[in-house]
């Protein structure tokens, strides 16, 4: 049975293929192979045998990643038994990985997948360093079968919800986070004397010292939330210092300080319909997207509403709308969060080699008219079925049929 | 990703908070609107609107779409309007010498945006203690408090809706209690005081709310604790409202003696059991919904509308008999348990039974956006094989919540006589792509995409980065 599957070939024809690689081509085929894209192009010759999907007038695309939410670690938002994105009690928690909070059953999953989000970033949530994030396709019964990389990114927030972490002041969280980041480097270093109480007291545990060590050796990138200009530099700062791979999230006032941003080589991940002013972000606004890319910033989109994560389609809608090229929303959905996260290698694009997560749709991704006609994660087609697809079938016509 | 730390609990605050109350009367639309005061039976005019229709040139919008929300989608045609009123639409309009010329081809008109459900003004951003001024969370049933009296005009994200389309409001107080206070019916424009914004001529809605919030805000401070708790707060509310009315009415009528003593709470249930006042319920579950119309039955009322009803489909073939619009999201669910059912064909189920549609905001961020919330729920039923009208889709933001506030022979439409409240678009309303260009509020150019002068912004933030 195993087997059978794995050898199953299937040609997507006809259709308008975004490579995302490179530019659009028209009439193609993507060809996919035991779960991988085996070729992309006009000229692909279909063996015989293979599962043909005309998609003529169609759009075929990567599936969409979105670069934050917590699909699997949250059922229901207000529900708290149904939340497993927190560590309580450990504002370093370093050494939190939340794959194995992931519920595989979740029914976010099925209702977001069929949409076109095939791959999320799990995140988990805390105070000063939340632990580490997982990136997962959405689809597959067991935890092993969904996991793309674990860890993706260690997290941390320099925002002013982790204030309290900080003393109350955001200065006090930045001087928290390098006297972590100082004690783990000393960690790395006296760990025999660690062991023998030959230090002085550090400030986490080994565990969360032990897992900081593949963000001081570059390795792992740290995931910083951070949304005012002062909190960004600050960032940047720490970035400097400590030769850490950042990633941006958030990232409210970006577009203040574009240049900067882009000289330290940062990329940023952006929800583009956030707008509403805090005193975490008075400079707020619709164009920041937009206008990060436009001065040379990598910039990843997401949508942090876990249960409508499928809105993803509509944030890159308006990041297009306040400015953003349309190539480059997509890329923004796609290879650019591959990139960030590490797996664009494997990730984010339709060529040959990579992981067959693909989307078949009516028409533009972004736009509303748009319906999708199939989607593959792993080259395993996606039945177009949810728990709310039930509940239309059900009270389509009234009385329902119980 | 500030979400990621705060924003599912603002959510799930949120929409604790959130919970729609809210009515107007229907005005006459020939005459023209004016300031008048609410007048309570038996009480005098109480807290009068002050609007007053800012001056603008007559303007023509030509050679664009204009979807009038009243059956019409005219290929290039034009708009005029003049002192506030819509004065012709149609494919060939003659432009008054005095008339500014706007030039809309390749664009999109629609009437004004209208948001039944929204919490700006009294849950203001910077979203700080301060501005906490939407749930008077103190006692269960709060009927005698005014959402108006909450209201900051000075709130930035009035700017941000505005430039979103939305002209008209419905500014709620939260759900927190059973009966939740009055709304306020604002014009969306720049005002120093909500007096300056409530919509003249409109009346009062009541905000009530089911379900999920009640129970946990009161479950541990005297009740109620459960549904059942819920039931028995408003009737016993209402029952003390019918006597309070009939003294009102009798010495309304007689005259003899003394007045009877004002109770400002039952001053606001005796005007929805006189129907002055519509009852706007939040209430996300079908059975639930049903219990509250069993409710309205006992005691005489209509409610006007249902608010979020993400189950709305479940009994559409009832909201429709009864009369009953639904103000609700596109797509939003599962944020907690009594949402849990909400599907993107809610909308279009609703409508295809006969029911009165309305997509409403609940949110600062989503108020902007709701042409796009209306597509997605019109495309998405089209998908499923309902057969929506993109008329009909503009409408669930236009004309159906103008209904849902009183306010449908005003605003709503694009038809001579109508109040000028329009938006100029970028593009097709119902893609993803629009941005409003221009936005006239009974006339006025509040807001222009295209020239900073017409950007208005709050005292709030001037200076700020």
């Amino acid at each position: 049975m195993i087997a059978f599957l794995l050898a199953q070939t299937i040609a997507i024809t006809g259709g308008t293929v975004y490579p995302v690689s490179g530019p659009k081509i028209e009439n193609a085929t993507v060809l996919i192979r035991d779960g991988r894209i085996a070729a992309v192009g006009a000229n692909v010759a279909v063996p015989a045998g293979a599962t043909r999907i005309d998609a003529s007038g169609k759009w075929v695309t990567p599936g969409l990643i979105d670069g934050a939410g917590q699909m699997g670690l949250r059922e229901i938002g207000a529900v708290q038994n149904t939340n497993e994105a927190t560590l309580r009690g450990n504002e370093v928690a370093a050494s939190f990985n939340v794959l194995e909070g992931i519920n595989p059953a979740s029914t976010l999953i099925a209702v977001n997948r069929m949409e076109g989000i095939t791959t999320t970033l799990a995140v988990p949530n805390g105070s000063l360093i939340w632990g580490q994030a997982v990136l997962i396709d959405l689809d597959g019964a067991t935890i092993e079968a969904m996991r793309v990389k674990s860890p993706a990114a260690m997290v941390a927030d320099l925002s002013e919800a982790a204030k309290d972490a900080g003393g109350g002041s955001r200065a006090g969280v930045a001087q928290r986070l390098r006297r972590v980041l100082n004690d783990a480097r000393e960690y790395a270093t006296r760990r025999a004397d660690y062991r023998r109480r030959q230090i002085q007291d550090l400030s986490a545990s080994a565990a969360d010292l032990e897992a900081l060590q593949p963000v001081l050796r570059g390795e792992l990138p740290l995931l910083v939330v951070a949304n005012r200009r002062s909190d960004i530099e600050t960032a940047l700062r720490i970035a400097q210092e400590y030769k850490l791979r950042l990633i941006l999230a958030g990232a409210a006032e970006g577009w203040m300080i574009p240049d900067e941003i882009a000289a330290a080589g940062v990329p940023v991940l952006v929800e583009p319909m956030d707008n509403i002013p805090s005193f975490d972000a008075l400079g707020i606004r619709y164009e920041n997207a937009p206008l990060l890319a436009k001065g040379g910033v990598k910039v990843a989109l997401m949508e942090t509403t876990t249960e409508n994560t499928r809105d993803l389609r509509q944030q890159a809608g308006n990041a297009v709308a306040s400015g953003m090229t349309w190539v480059q929303a997509l890329r923004a959905v796609t290879l650019t969060p591959a990139e960030i996260l590490g797996v664009a290698d494997r990730y984010g694009s339709l060529e040959a080699g990579k992981v067959a997560n693909v989307v078949v749709w009516t028409g533009d991704p972004f736009d509303f008219s748009t319906g999708i006609e199939h989607v593959y994660i792993r080259g395993r087609e996606i039945p177009l079925r949810s728990r709310q697809t039930e509940l239309l079938e059900r009270y389509k016509t009234l009385p329902p049929k119980y | 990703m500030r979400h990621l730390s705060t924003a599912f609990a603002l959510l799930v605050f949120a929409a604790g908070a959130g919970c729609a109350s809210a009515g107007a009367r229907t005005t006459n639309a020939a005459a023209p609107a004016q300031a008048t005061a609410t007048q309570e039976a038996g009480i005098g005019p109480q807290y009068p609107s002050t609007y007053q229709r800012h001056p603008n040139p007559p303007v023509l919008i030509r050679n664009a779409t204009i979807m009038t929300a009243a059956g019409q989608e005219i290929q290039g045609g034009s708009i005029l309007f003049r002192d506030g009123r819509i004065v012709a639409v149609g494919a060939n309009v003659t432009a008054p010498t005095d008339a500014t010329i706007v030039d809309g081809t390749g664009k999109w008109v629609t009437p004004g945006v209208i948001d039944t459900h929204s919490h700006i003004g009294v849950y203001a951003a910077p979203g700080t203690f301060g501005e906490s001024d939407g749930n008077e969370a103190t006692s269960p049933v709060t009927a005698e408090v005014w959402a108006e009296h909450s209201f900051w005009p000075q709130d930035p994200q009035i700017p941000l809706a505005i430039a979103g389309g939305v002209t008209t409001i419905q500014a709620l107080p939260g759900s927190a209690n059973l009966i939740g206070g009055r709304s306020a019916v604002l014009k969306l424009v720049p005002a120093r005081s909500v007096q300056e914004m409530k919509f003249p001529g409109a009346h009062y809605g009541l905000k009530m709310a089911c379900g999920e919030n009640p129970k946990r805000v009161y479950g541990n401070r005297g009740g109620p604790s459960t549904r059942m708790g819920n039931m028995a707060g408003y009737r016993a509310a209402f029952i003390a409202a019918q006597g309070y009315r009939q003294k009102w009415d009798k010495w309304n009528k007689d005259h003899q003696g003394d007045p009877p003593e004002r109770n400002l709470r039952n001053e606001s249930l005796a005007e929805v059991l006189r129907g002055n006042i519509y009852v706007q319920n939040h209430c996300y579950r079908a059975d639930e919904m049903m219990q509250m119309l069993d409710l309205a039955h006992e005691f005489g009322f209509k409610i006007r509308s249902f608010h979020h009803a993400v189950e709305a489909y479940k009994i559409a073939d009832v909201l429709a008999r009864e009369g009953t619009a639904v103000s609700i999201w596109s797509d939003w669910w599962g944020f907690k348990e009594e949402a849990m059912d909400g599907i993107y064909e809610n909308a279009a189920l609703v409508q295809q039974a006969g029911g009165r549609v309305v997509i409403h905001s609940d949110d600062a961020s989503g108020i902007q956006r709701l042409n796009q919330e209306a597509a997605k729920a019109m495309y998405h039923g089209r998908r499923a094989g309902i057969p929506i009208t993109r008329d009909q889709a503009v409408r669930w933001f236009t004309a159906n919540p103008a209904w849902v506030l009183g306010l449908d022979s005003l605003v709503g439409t694009l038809e001579p006589g109508k109040m000028a409240d329009v938006v100029l678009w970028s593009a097709d309303p119902l893609s993803v792509y629009a941005r409003a260009l221009q936005v006239y509020n009974d006339g006025w150019l509040v807001y222009d995409r295209n020239d900073p002068a017409h950007q208005p912004k709050t005292d709030f933030s001037l200076g700020q980065p």
